[in-house]
């Protein structure tokens, strides 16, 4: 530097160049530094370990006769558990899977025939499907149906009409005996 | 403002309607800055800085708090252990509370140094002590915030500062407290304040950084600027000296940060708030020693006003004399440079406010007491008669005719004085454990230093012991099973460890709670229903929580260690233990309930290592160091990146600096 100053007359455009480098190289470690730099604070807005840790529900299934639903609580959010009756499925077998707004074979929604398992969100905005109880609406294909903005779901938890645009989601889970479900 | 010309049609556009962009080029820009500012010029700019840090840390922080004394502490833990990033958001914030307050107190000093609360720049300087006053009142409030020891205390001890008031004093407290004691409706009237004041405090920079463009910066020569060739652009000049100091305050910001981040803290704020034991010795946090000290020099009723009220007067009287000094203060000259007294009388004034700030924070006892006294006597002295005579006896040097000279450089003395406070805390830190030194153990511990990690294979060792011997007596509740992942066990060794213990469960449907194995997401099962079990089946003593222990101690990890190494069979001639107590060199007052816990071979390590009691203690406690501070081995290494990462950006803006200042200098 103190050599620069003593010739900055013919160094002063090479003076300038330098100064641009500076400027820009600094810059962008900068912009970069402080773009890192936020993701802390974004990321501690995710869910935390110890809500992550929560993501399995055991649900003992020996009770729920033919017929009935249970719902229960998984992740904050209800689950249905449905023993299907054979008429229902035999419905949701007959389905012209392709007509469907989003095409699902029932077989691919079920892992034991009898035991349907969603997600009782509905896909349009987020309310809870009627359709758990015996006196509920089921809507008009016998599964359920979302008072919030009228969509109906069929036996398979499938959309059959109104707004919503999928099916009702299948959570992950596994039969850990006959009697009980994992869901997570 | 009128001379703003943009050629963008949009820019113009706004700028008809609001005129945004000429007020940015006018006092972001082009506003004149006097140029021969120093370092010590830097800290306003770094002071608001920090404030923003502050600001967005604490948001993020209170979106995972809860301002509830049963759940509190519980939910701080929650955010240093599962929250993502949670332990850096909590170490920023409280390690930037004590920074923001460094900065602060530099800055003021720097004020008293150069003269800057002298005319026209008073109410500059009142809109300062007001943001001081906020500041204070807003770091109290967030201290008790994690419902510790020292949080509770702490908020008892300041709040009933207001009852020494006569007549209204006690209707004060009881309004404070919104109840019979500092409790929940306490917490939550404080969080929410603490949420409020540092919005208020950004209105009040406002306002200071307005007063400070309209009668423009002091400087250190204390003359005023007499054209513009005293002046300079503060864009990019001081804009990239700014961002350099900031570089260079970063990096010392975060060393505490990643390394030492319970510095400033106190251990005892690790122990849950416990509303029937006050700690031994309760000392507020360091920015608020000084007045402390004030505040307990006042030992003596004199006539009606009783010591308790002279105490709290003073206190207060200490911060609100500052908004007298522009009249106290008679020399017209406002630079220390140029006043060879008063340059000797600013050091002293320095000197008795850290004299202070160290007897603040020392038990009031023995000598200490007078030599408060004499400090207190000497501040409000300072003010009082030392400034009004030195103006007229004291004879100034000749002011220069302009700012002619150049900058000259301050960032050594910076850095030294960096170095003298961290030495003069840590000497502090060092010497306030009393009794024997501490035991240490051959090799000390992994995580020691600046790469020191926990030991994975101490740590499962340390697990073994915890599990087959100190988990019989003591509960470890905030560590969950699956956190054990973190010290190498696989998912399905944790399901069996879980599973040999049992926790309540339900209610299952026909309403019945019922016992299950515990699961991999469960808390450690604590060996007792409650503390009262705990209690009856120890000989009445409590078996303390130990998922803090290493923290919620003095010199935490030695003291754990030397404590289980330092029985004695018999007591020693002298020191009478009572009954059914062992007697420990390492326990405060010997007599401790629990028996000696490690001895040889009282496990059998399943990696070979021999079991040595020195080996068990030392395995053991690296164990609970990793319970207490399980995010350790990533802030490490985050810190090591990061440092990194600054020193480059630094040196890059100290060398654009450089380059855009060569032709002032």
């Amino acid at each position: 530097m103190a050599d620069q100053a003593h010739n900055a007359q013919p160094s002063s455009v090479d003076g300038q160049t330098r100064r641009d480098f500076l400027l820009y190289a600094t810059s962008a470690v900068g912009v970069v530094g402080t773009g890192i730099a936020l993701w802390p604070f974004v990321h501690s807005m995710n869910p935390a370990a110890d809500t992550l840790a929560l993501s399995t529900t055991d649900v003992d299934i020996s009770a729920i006769k033919p017929g009935q639903s249970v719902t229960v609580v998984w992740r904050g959010k209800p689950v249905f558990v449905r023993h299907r009756l054979p008429e229902e499925i035999a419905d949701a077998g007959k389905v012209d899977v392709a007509s469907l707004r989003e095409p699902q074979k029932d077989g691919d929604r079920a892992k034991k025939p009898e035991w349907l398992i969603l997600v009782g969100v509905c896909t349009h905005l987020g309310c809870v499907p009627l359709g758990q109880k015996p006196a509920d609406p089921k809507g008009e294909f016998g599964g359920w149906f979302c008072p919030c903005h009228g969509s109906h779901y069929d036996t398979s938890g499938r959309i059959r009409k109104g707004p919503a645009p999928a099916n009702l989601p299948v959570p992950p889970y596994q039969f850990t005996s006959d009697t009980t479900v994992r869901i997570g | 403002m009128s001379g703003f010309k943009s050629n963008n049609k949009v820019v113009n556009w706004v700028e008809e309607r609001l005129p945004i962009f000429s007020m940015m080029q006018h006092s972001a820009i082009d506003y004149p800055t006097p140029r021969n500012l120093n370092y010590w010029w830097n800290f306003g700019s770094l002071a608001a800085v920090m404030l923003i840090v502050m600001i967005l840390t604490g948001l993020f922080l209170a979106m995972n708090y809860a301002a509830n004394t049963a759940i509190a502490f519980d939910s701080v833990e929650r955010i240093m252990r599962d929250v993502n990033y949670g332990w850096l958001l909590r170490y920023l914030h409280a390690n930037g509370a004590s920074m923001f307050f460094i900065l602060v107190y530099i800055h003021i000093f720097r004020g008293l140094y150069y003269g800057s609360y002298k005319s026209p720049r008073e109410i500059l300087w009142f809109v300062g002590i007001a943001i001081f006053l906020a500041m204070m009142a807003t770091g109290f409030m967030g201290y008790v915030l994690p419902w510790g020891q020292m949080s509770f205390w702490g908020a008892t001890v300041i709040t009933n500062l207001f009852s020494a008031f006569p007549l209204v004093g006690e209707s004060i407290v009881t309004l404070l407290w919104g109840g019979f004691s500092v409790d929940n409706p306490t917490l939550n009237r404080f969080f929410a304040l603490h949420f409020l004041l540092p919005f208020v405090i950004v209105g009040l920079v406002v306002i200071h950084v307005w007063a400070l463009h309209t009668v423009k910066s002091n400087n250190p020569l204390g003359i005023d600027m007499k054209g513009p060739q005293d002046s300079l652009p503060f864009h990019p000049y001081y804009t990239i000296k700014d961002l350099f100091g900031i570089g260079v305050f970063m990096m010392f910001y975060l060393a505490f940060v990643f390394w030492a981040p319970n510095f400033f803290g106190e251990p005892d704020n690790y122990i849950p708030a416990n509303p029937m034991v006050t700690p031994p010795h309760i000392v507020p946090e360091w920015y608020y020693l000084p007045f402390y000290a004030i505040l307990r020099a006042f030992t003596m009723d004199i006539w009606i006003i009783p010591a308790k009220l002279q105490g709290v007067l003073a206190m207060f009287s200490a911060i609100l004399i500052l908004f007298a000094l522009p009249w106290l203060d008679t020399s017209k000259v406002r630079s220390a440079k140029f006043r060879p007294l008063y340059r000797q009388f600013f050091w002293l004034f320095l000197a008795d406010c850290l004299v202070l700030g160290y007897v603040g924070g020392k038990p009031a006892e023995g000598v200490l007491i007078t030599v408060g006294q004499l400090c207190t006597a000497y501040y409000f002295g300072h003010f009082l008669v030392i400034l009004p005579l030195l103006g007229l006896i004291e004879k100034p040097k000749p002011l220069p005719a302009s700012i002619a000279q150049p900058v000259t450089k301050a960032a050594a003395i910076l850095v030294a004085l960096f170095i003298g406070l961290a030495g003069m805390s840590g000497e502090a830190l060092a010497s306030s454990g009393a009794g024997p030194a501490l035991k240490k153990p051959d090799g000390g511990f992994s995580w020691e230093g600046v790469f020191g990690a926990h030991d994975k294979a101490a740590l499962k060792r340390g697990w073994q012991v915890f599990h087959d011997v100190c988990a019989n007596c003591h509960a470890m509740k905030l560590v969950s099973y699956r956190n054990l992942a973190d010290i190498g066990f696989s998912a399905d060794e944790i399901k069996v460890i879980a599973a040999e213990k049992e926790v309540q469960d339900g209610p299952n449907d026909e309403g019945a709670m019922f016992n299950r194995p515990a699961r991999a997401s469960d808390r450690i099962v604590p060996p007792f229903a409650n503390e009262k079990a705990a209690q009856a089946a120890n000989g009445g003593a409590l078996p303390p929580d130990l998922s803090l222990m290493n923290k919620a101690r003095t010199n935490g990890p030695y003291y754990v260690y030397s404590l289980m190494l330092g029985y004695e069979d018999a007591a020693p001639e002298g020191h009478p233990i009572p009954e059914g107590k062992m007697f420990n060199h390492y326990f405060p007052g010997n007599a401790i309930s629990m028996p000696p816990p490690v001895m040889d071979d009282i496990v059998t390590y399943t990696d070979g290592t021999k079991a040595t009691k020195e080996q068990i203690a030392k395995d053991v406690v690296t164990f609970l160091n990793w319970a207490a501070e399980p995010e350790l081995d990533a802030r490490k290494s985050m810190g090591v990146k990061v440092m990194i990462f600054l020193a480059g950006l630094t040196a890059l803006m100290y060398a654009l600096k450089r380059q855009i200042w060569k032709d002032v200098h």
